[in-house]
């Protein structure tokens, strides 16, 4: 069977040749492993874009081929990075204050070492009480699950309630939208007991591991997540060949002849639509310990918003697209927001990068859906049409 | 000879406007049917109602020996219950080549898991082969449906009809955009699958409709004028006068 899915789809091959090949060649060039010709900071930056890659191609399932122009699914990979990061910070925070506690006389009780623990996280929102959302804070395991279940489970409910109503295209849209501002109001809340908008901070200090150095821990993370983006991109090639793919692709370009043919599409959409948002919780989840931090204004809408300009550039409707799109954009937003990119003067006024970029990629955002609706992954037909001809 | 499917005393109005008024046809298994009218007569209506995506405001839609009402059932259900329909607009989905259109129709089990799982019958190839030799388009598998003629996506919503294997078929305006030649095979298509299913045929043209040499039912202003053989419902007087004389 094996043979034939490759056989089949020989994209899978060329892809994961390249990310191993460039999975190998950054560890080469890495501090922990090599020739440090790539700084850890550098390293974490690819290893995100990695993560971002993955939630791209989770975005292109949903929308290039099952037509759902979701605007939530950033906020499902924040829901992840959310999950472990409330191990994280929980189980690093006790790891301290154990440590501090361990000269008192009296050996701390239970009470202490929980309330000690409470008043450093929960401090900078004035309070010391642990909030009811972290009982399974202890647990990486519940935590784990959580990265996949929370996603999952609002995708299907709001999922079940969407689909069932038939609401669809920009109306569809508009609802993710608000689902995602909903969520990203609650997460900024005091209330909610997830620290406000101070967010979940130090996630890059792993617990257990204190005697690893950040440069080799990154370069674990760098490796989970390519190996978390080559598994998704297997999962999503399986999902969207063949006959399920057929289907899910006849039901974006109608969906209403397809229930004629005696498919239940709201069944396939809710399916995909909950995959691909626990797909995004597992990116999340590997990309924030890499950030360090994690704050409300990640899940805002903007962020899914941008999630579909990059898969729109890469090209939807083709996996290797969304995985450029993320890629080539990340990479390029970091370089020009982050004063990489030089200031250009033009004598009466002089272009920031900083403020322009985004004008610059409103404006490659329209010329792509005007002049190529196929995005980067179009110039791969070009070549190949070369290829044939000559 | 018992009835497939009875539908009765069905009304349904767009904003004020009735497009089916107290319409009632009965249809058996195995038989094959002509509908015809003039424009705007609810032909189309009717299959709108039969297949579900028009919820009639009165009257009953009856299925099968069990007697089951359609009214509660989605479009799918009801496809699933064994009603295939074919569109006035020939809608294929253009993207895909016809393999894939026709293997989407082909009786299989439905749900997201088994298709996954891949859970189809073994002989897909060989009823696709055999679908695509009757609608003429076995050189065309591989091709993209987008890239076909009018005609040829056509045969191809046929041959999808086909695939599905339904007990009845809805048929709309299957003729349009063919040739003398294209027209004669599809006669021969639908009175061949008619001999052990229904057949609902909605079609303008009057030499098609005699071919089909069957029992028609006139539609006029949402019910039903006259119904009996082609040469008794052409002297029919009101017949005459609304459709044929104008
Ligand atoms: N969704 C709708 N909303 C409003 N009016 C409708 C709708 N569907 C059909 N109609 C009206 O109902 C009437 C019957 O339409 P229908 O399409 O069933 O006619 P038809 O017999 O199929 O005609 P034709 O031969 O032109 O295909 C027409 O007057 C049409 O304008
Ligand atoms: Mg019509």
């Amino acid at each position: 069977m094996n043979n034939s899915f490759i056989a089949k789809n020989p994209s899978v091959l060329w892809f994961l040749l390249g990310l191993s090949l460039f999975t190998v060649l950054v560890s080469i060039l890495s501090e922990a492993a090599g020739t440090a010709l790539i700084s850890t900071s550098f390293l974490k930056t690819l290893g995100k874009t990695l993560c971002l890659c993955l939630v791209a191609i989770a975005m292109d399932v949903v929308w290039g081929y099952c037509g759902i122009l979701s605007l939530g699914h950033f906020a499902f990979f924040g829901i992840g990075g959310y999950a472990i990061g409330m191990w994280l910070m929980y189980d690093r925070t006790k790891d301290i204050v154990v440590t501090s506690l361990e000269n008192n006389i009296l050996p701390p009780t239970p009470d202490e070492i929980t309330t000690a623990i409470g008043s450093q996280i929960f401090g900078v929102v004035g309070s010391s009480e642990f909030p009811v959302i972290w009982a399974f804070s202890h647990s990486l395991t519940l935590q784990l699950l959580a990265v996949v279940l929370v996603p999952g489970l609002l995708a299907l409910v709001f999922g079940w309630l969407a689909f069932r109503s038939r609401v669809t295209g920009v109306y569809l849209s508009i609802l993710t939208q608000a689902m995602t501002l909903a969520l990203s109001l609650y997460f900024f809340q005091n209330d909610t007991g997830l620290r406000g908008n101070n967010g979940l901070s130090g996630l890059q200090n792993i617990p257990g591991l204190d005697d690893v150095s950040q440069a080799t821990l990154s370069l674990w993370f760098f490796w989970a997540s390519a190996f978390a983006l080559g598994s998704g991109y297997l999962l999503f090639v399986w999902m969207t060949s063949g006959k399920f793919g057929s289907v899910i692709r006849a039901i974006r370009d109608n969906e209403a002849r397809v229930r004629f043919l005696g498919y239940h599409v709201e069944s396939y959409k809710l399916f995909i639509f909950t995959v691909t948002a626990m797909v995004a919780g597992v990116a999340g989840a590997l990309y924030y310990p890499q950030a360090g931090i994690i704050n409300p204004a990640e899940i805002a809408p903007i962020a899914s918003i941008y999630l579909a300009v990059w898969v729109a550039i890469g090209g939807r409707g083709r996996l290797y697209g969304a995985v450029i799109g993320a890629a080539v954009v990340s990479l390029m937003s970091s370089w020009f927001t982050g004063g990489g990119a030089p200031d250009i003067n033009l004598g009466i006024y002089v272009i920031n990068w900083t403020d322009w970029w985004l004008v610059l990629l409103g404006l490659t955002f329209v010329a792509v859906t005007l002049f190529f609706p196929k995005g980067i992954g179009g110039l791969f037909d070009l070549l190949a049409r070369k290829g044939k001809q000559s | 000879m018992s009835a497939l499917l009875e539908v009765s005393g069905v009304s349904v109005s767009f904003d004020g406007f009735k497009a089916i008024n107290n319409l009632s046809i009965q249809v058996a298994e195995p038989e094959l049917r002509a509908i015809i009218g003039p424009n705007g007569a609810g032909k189309t209506t009717f299959m709108d109602i039969v297949t579900g995506k028009t919820k009639p405001d009165e009257g009953y839609v009856i299925w099968g020996e069990k007697s089951v009402s359609l009214l509660g059932m989605s479009e799918s259900q009801i496809a699933q219950a064994g009603i295939g329909r074919k569109f006035q607009k020939p809608t294929v989905f253009e993207a895909q080549t016809v393999r894939e259109n026709i293997t989407l129709a082909l009786k299989n089990p439905r749900k997201p898991l088994d298709l996954l799982l891949n859970r189809a019958a073994l002989d897909t190839e060989e009823r696709v082969r055999a679908i695509s030799d009757e609608i003429g388009l076995s050189d065309a598998l591989d091709q993209t449906s987008g890239a076909l003629s009018h005609g040829q996506k056509q045969w191809l919503e046929i041959g999808m009809l086909l695939a599905q294997d339904p007990r009845l078929l809805l048929v709309d305006e299957p003729a349009a955009g063919m040739s003398a030649v294209e027209r004669e095979k599809t006669t021969d298509i639908l009175v061949h699958a008619a001999k052990t299913r229904a057949v609902i045929v909605v079609e303008h043209d009057m030499d098609f409709v005699r071919r089909l040499n069957c029992k028609v039912t006139v539609l006029h202003q949402g019910s039903v004028l006259a119904e009996g053989s082609l040469d008794h419902v052409t002297k029919n007087k009101d017949v005459v006068d609304v459709y044929l004389g104008r």
